[in-house]
């Protein structure tokens, strides 16, 4: 059976050590919220949920999977138990609004809370994580009304939430969608008819109420994407107080979807038979208020990645100490043993050490992205929370993308350290792997997270959103360039950065006469600027880490660490960016140059 | 017309004293209450001021950009508005021909030379249609004039066939467009010829009589990497003496060139794409020197704006011949920048070697430092001189259509006998002047006038003016000026201010006060 352990160490390290997280203090309405103490302690209760609670149900739930029977969906055994006491926790509250019951605690708190149920139990943390979506999306955008009957019992965790997007003909092309939304004659509301696709938590015994939101078409909408509206739509009927629950709407389960991974996560088709639903924000600018909980939700994807490749190397770590097999090359090391244990090798090790080196410097990333969002949801200078967005923004897909990637490559490396034993279900490599999957295509494929960046993020407002990132590098460069404890590391670093920015030059560039060419760059692109990002990322904690270790007694370990896997980081997979450079400057001509007819 | 009609709304406003900008309003009125300027529209319903932010959007307005025709197609009331005056205006000039004029020619050029119409009124049923224009007079219940149906016959007013443009005359024929021989038009020889050379940004033609013209092509003219390299090509053209032995810097757009590309610019600065910058600024003067230096004549054409770059270019031509109507200014400031492609230096010579200059070298360059710093610019080719935009001797042409074959015949002229200008050396105060400019500045600092960022930009501009340091006794070449362009220039790129401005600009297209 795997396991799980919080990395309550590492990421405090971050939190406080090198992001100085307690900041969000200073902000209006997060007063005395982001304590140091404050935060260690609710991240080591949810520790403690997502180890003794959620991680036990992850493998025999994958095994025994959700449950369909006439229009009821039923999720595995311990999966209602276990979000009784999630919502006892009060975790469904955790950044809500206050407004409607939550806590209004930091959006940050919402990162390391995925990062860990992720780990432990990605199937569950779809269930609350796709309420808090809508939550989000409805804080945001729909009228009060709406928000006083819905959010609070949302937020308080007695229903659930859905984004109903994807439909048979569409997923990625929202403009193709055909549900409609008719005006109701007694003039409460629009009936809405049409049948959804891929619906996470769409159905399931865990709530007594399931709220949808629900992209449709007006009558007199438009074509395309500038004619979707979105709906709240209930499961079941709601008192306009939000206090009693009514007639069930026209709204059905069809049936769940048998797949690869998620196999806990019920992914339903939803029948809406002129169903009661209400206009959430302006009619015809649905995709814009769907917006705010797509970013939302694809950074928690990012997240869910980040989860998953933590616990995959954690289990890693554990079977190459433990397993012994043959001698190192170099001689025994292991004299009292039958054989070595396997972590001896070089090459197991790189498994290891490239999971631990984008797991650390991910994690960094992440949660400075969180910080950026509470900057900008409660900053008082505009213009703080102006460039705090931007760099979110510019962040979003990168962190979606590349560490979705990095989530399944980085999992298959360490279901490699197992061996055989990796390929069998008991031990749980294999669930990672195929859970990690996913990840990488829904909430907007990789290749889509790519072309937003290098399509809508790179050109937006001349580059105003990659300023927020190039040029805090660029100072962080110059600022170091003569400290010779960073030199093994900040040379590399600086000169992927250039490359970087010569990419960036070369497709903006390019890109405006011929799209293909940006199209064609835009995964490597991506690739190489999570690479640098993280690298940025490793220089700022190897700074703190060289600074406390001196005086660290006992932690002298724990920041050598740091310092050595850091050094890993710029040796070992920072060069990836020479290639990188090389197909991105080679263009796009080889990838157009066949005839369809040629394939 | 129904104009004779008092409105009650009218009369109340003059009554009230709402009679426009110079009374307390008018239907728009400046509130300067809340400190700050707000511009306010008066609501013809209620006869309330309110804020007016809200950009008008109609379907008609984004039709415009497929020509007028789309706009009159489109069912608003603008396309309505649109409609109802063109069927009004172009039908009354369609039937004056040939009662006030012999040819539709003549009421085309009067209404763009004296009106200052962008097209005539025969040009604009050209893209019409005059076969749809006809059709929505007859729809209107109208008549369709004469001269109209004869243009539905022959299909349209204008055509160009073999490189000839023709125009149809009263009797329904078509005509050959005879020009004058004082009138040169690059569009009628791009009709005729294939360029020279030709990239993304600029063009070669050749324009007879072994004179080579270059044409920007670029987006509104903007100066890129390449029209410097058209540059380049152009001087390897030229500098060979056969067949081209003369270069006129001209094009026809409605401006000139209003300046580098500043969206390529800042792209490359948000990203912190430094060392590339720099490198385009040095690449630019190199450009622009040897185009001083080539060993044949240059002569600039401009009309309309000529800004930054576009100004640059004209100071390091041997002789400009301006369209009158010539606005010409170095507006680097403007966006937290200096001018970087030799402006300063040439200003400063220009400034420093002016025999007509009262006084020493102090006054001369407080003169320099203040066009440059105020981002002042000429108004007219005429007043361009004064700037020293413009020397003494350079020409100036006041019918728009001669400008090429004035250019041309001043580039021909100083063929025999040219030598390329000789480098020039100056002297130049240093530290004492400087102290002096920027002393000034913080005084227009202390009293509003100038900005935080006004003060950064313009210490920048007294270093370079001023020879950043140097001594009087120590002579600086055009190459030492023009490192302090460059050293100067990327200082200011650096800062947040200039970043604010460049974007503020594109954004908006106003210049930010920071």
């Amino acid at each position: 059976m795997p396991s799980y352990k919080t990395p309550q160490e590492d990421i405090s390290f971050v939190l406080h050590e090198v992001l100085n997280a307690e900041q969000l203090n200073d902000l209006p309405g997060y007063e005395g919220m982001a304590d140091r103490d404050t935060m260690d302690a609710i991240i080591e209760a949810a520790g403690k949920m997502a180890e003794e609670v959620l991680q036990p149900l992850n493998l025999p739930a994958d095994a025994e999977g959700c449950h369909y029977e006439n229009g009821i969906v039923r999720t595995p055994k311990g999966f209602k138990e276990a979000y009784d006491q999630w919502v006892e926790g009060g975790w469904t509250s955790l950044s809500a609004e206050e407004d409607y019951g939550g806590s209004g605690m930091p959006h940050l708190y919402k990162f390391v809370l995925d990062e860990i149920v992720s780990a432990a139990n990605t199937s569950f943390g779809m269930y609350p994580g796709l309420t808090h979506g809508a939550v989000e999306a409805m804080q945001a955008h729909a009228s009060e009304e709406l928000k006083q009957r819905f959010l609070p019992k949302m937020i308080d965790g007695s229903w659930g939430g859905t984004m109903c997007l994807t439909e048979a003909q569409c997923g990625t092309d929202l403009g193709l969608i055909r549900t409609k939304a008719v005006p109701r004659e007694d003039g409460d509301g629009y009936d809405i008819s049409g049948q959804k696709i891929f619906i996470s938590a769409g159905e399931h015994d865990l709530t007594e109420n399931i709220i949808h939101l629900v992209l449709a078409k007006l009558p007199d909408a438009p074509e395309g994407v500038r004619g979707i509206s979105l709906f709240v739509v209930p499961k079941i009927k709601v008192s306009e107080d939000g206090s009693e629950l009514g007639a069930r709407n026209g709204v059905s389960c069809g049936s769940i979807e048998h797949k690869m991974g998620i196999k806990a996560s019920a992914t339903c088709v939803m029948n809406f038979d002129e169903a009661q639903g209400w206009l959430v924000g302006e009619a015809h600018k649905g995709l814009r208020a769907m917006f705010v909980m797509m970013n939302a939700a694809r950074l928690s994807v990012g997240m869910q990645g980040l989860g998953l490749a933590e616990v995959a190397y954690q289990n890693a770590v554990d079977y190459a100490v433990d397993r012994v097999q043959g001698r190192s090359l170099t001689g025994t090391k292991a004299k009292d043993k039958a054989a070595d244990p396997i972590i001896v090798h070089p090459d197991v090790r790189k498994n290891l050490m490239t999971a631990k080196a984008f797991n650390e410097g991910a994690r960094a990333l992440a949660y400075w992205t969180g910080i950026q969002i509470d900057t900008y949801s409660k900053h008082a200078d505009p213009k703080v929370r102006q460039e705090a967005e931007d760099l979110v923004a510019l962040l979003t897909p990168v962190i979606k993308g590349y560490f979705t990637d990095m989530a399944t490559s980085t999992a298959i490396m360490q279901q490699q350290v197992y061996g055989g034993h990796g390929y069998i279900h008991e031990w749980g490599m294999e669930q990672f792997v195929r859970d990690a999957r996913i990840t990488q295509i829904y909430e907007g494929a990789n290749g889509i997270q790519a072309l937003d960046l290098v399509g809508r993020k790179m050109p937006a407002h001349f580059g105003r959103y990659l300023r927020r990132f190039f040029h805090p590098v660029q100072k962080f460069i110059e600022d170091n360039m003569n400290n010779p404890e960073l030199a093994t590391m900040l040379f590399p670093f600086a000169k992927a950065f250039g490359k970087l920015q010569q990419s960036t030059a070369l497709i903006a560039q390019k890109g405006m006469k011929n799209p293909d060419e940006a199209g064609a760059a835009s995964t490597d692109y991506m690739r190489m600027f999570g690479l640098v990002a993280l690298g940025y990322m490793w220089l700022q904690m190897v700074q703190v880490a060289m600074e406390k270790k001196p005086d660290a007694n006992g932690r002298a370990k724990f920041y050598d660490g740091k310092i050595k896997t850091a050094q890993f980081f710029f040796d070992k997979m920072l060069p990836e960016t020479d290639a990188l450079f090389k197909t991105i400057m080679a263009g796009g001509d080889t990838l157009m140059a066949l005839d369809e007819d040629q394939f | 017309m129904r104009g004779d009609r008092e409105h009650p709304m009218i009369a109340e406003m003059i009554e009230t004293g709402y009679t426009g900008r110079k009374g307390k309003g008018g239907f728009y009125r400046l509130n300067r209450d809340g400190g700050k300027k707000v511009k306010e529209a008066k609501s013809l319903q209620t006869g309330d001021y309110a804020p007016a932010n809200r950009k008008v959007q109609m379907k008609s307005i984004s039709a415009g950009r497929k020509g007028i025709g789309a706009v009159i197609a489109t069912d608003d009331k603008g396309g309505a508005y649109a409609k109802a005056t063109l069927l009004d205006v172009l039908s009354y000039s369609a039937a004056l021909v040939p009662e006030i004029a012999d040819t539709i020619l003549g009421v085309d050029d009067a209404m763009k030379w004296g009106y200052a119409w962008k097209k005539g009124p025969f040009e604009m049923i050209d893209d019409i249609g005059a076969d749809v224009f006809a059709g929505l007079l007859k729809e209107a219940g109208r008549d369709v004039p004469p001269l109209l149906q004869k243009a539905v016959e022959a299909g349209s007013f204008y055509k160009i066939e073999d490189g000839t443009r023709y125009y149809l005359d009263t009797d329904g024929k078509w005509q050959q467009i005879e020009r004058p021989d004082s009138v040169l038009l690059l569009s009628d020889i791009k009709l005729k010829s294939e360029p020279v050379e030709k990239n993304g940004s600029a063009c070669l033609w050749d324009i007879g009589d072994g004179v080579l013209c270059l044409e920007f092509t670029s987006k509104m003219n903007s100066i890129d990497e390449g029209i410097m390299k058209m540059i380049g090509k152009a001087i390897q053209h030229c500098s060979k003496g056969d067949p081209y032995k003369a270069l006129v810097v001209y094009n026809e757009g409605s401006n000139f060139s209003v300046g580098a590309n500043l969206g390529v610019a800042l792209f490359a600065l948000n990203i912190a794409l430094y060392p590339q910058i720099e490198q385009s600024v040095a690449g630019g003067q190199a450009t622009y020197k040897a185009l001083k230096h080539a060993p044949f004549p240059v002569v600039g054409a401009p009309s309309g704006m000529a800004l930054g770059g576009g100004c640059e270019i004209l100071l390091h031509c041997d002789s400009v011949q301006a369209h009158a109507e010539s606005y010409i200014g170095l507006v680097e400031v403007g966006v937290g920048l200096i001018p970087g492609w030799g402006g300063c230096k040439e200003m400063v010579q220009r400034h420093i070697t002016n025999k007509k200059r009262a006084g020493g070298a102090m006054p001369a360059l407080q003169r320099a430092f203040q066009t440059i710093g105020m981002a002042e610019v000429a108004k007219s080719a005429d007043e361009a001189k004064s700037a020293l935009f413009l020397r003494a001797e350079d020409g100036i042409t006041m019918n728009r259509d001669r400008l090429l074959a004035d250019a041309k015949a001043k580039a021909l002229s100083m063929v025999e006998g040219y030598t390329s200008p000789e480098p020039i050396e100056v002297n130049l105060p240093g530290e004492s002047a400087q102290l002096l400019f920027d002393q000034a500045v913080s005084g227009f600092h202390a009293s509003g006038k100038a900005t935080a960022h006004d003060v950064t930009v313009s210490a920048a501009l007294s270093a370079v003016l001023t020879g950043d340091g140097t001594d009087i006794t120590e002579t600086l070449t055009e190459d030492d000026l023009l490192k302090l362009e460059v050293k100067h220039f990327m200082n200011l790129v650096r800062t947040e201010g200039t970043v604010a401005r460049i974007e503020h600009m594109l954004e908006t297209g106003r210049p930010l006060r920071n």
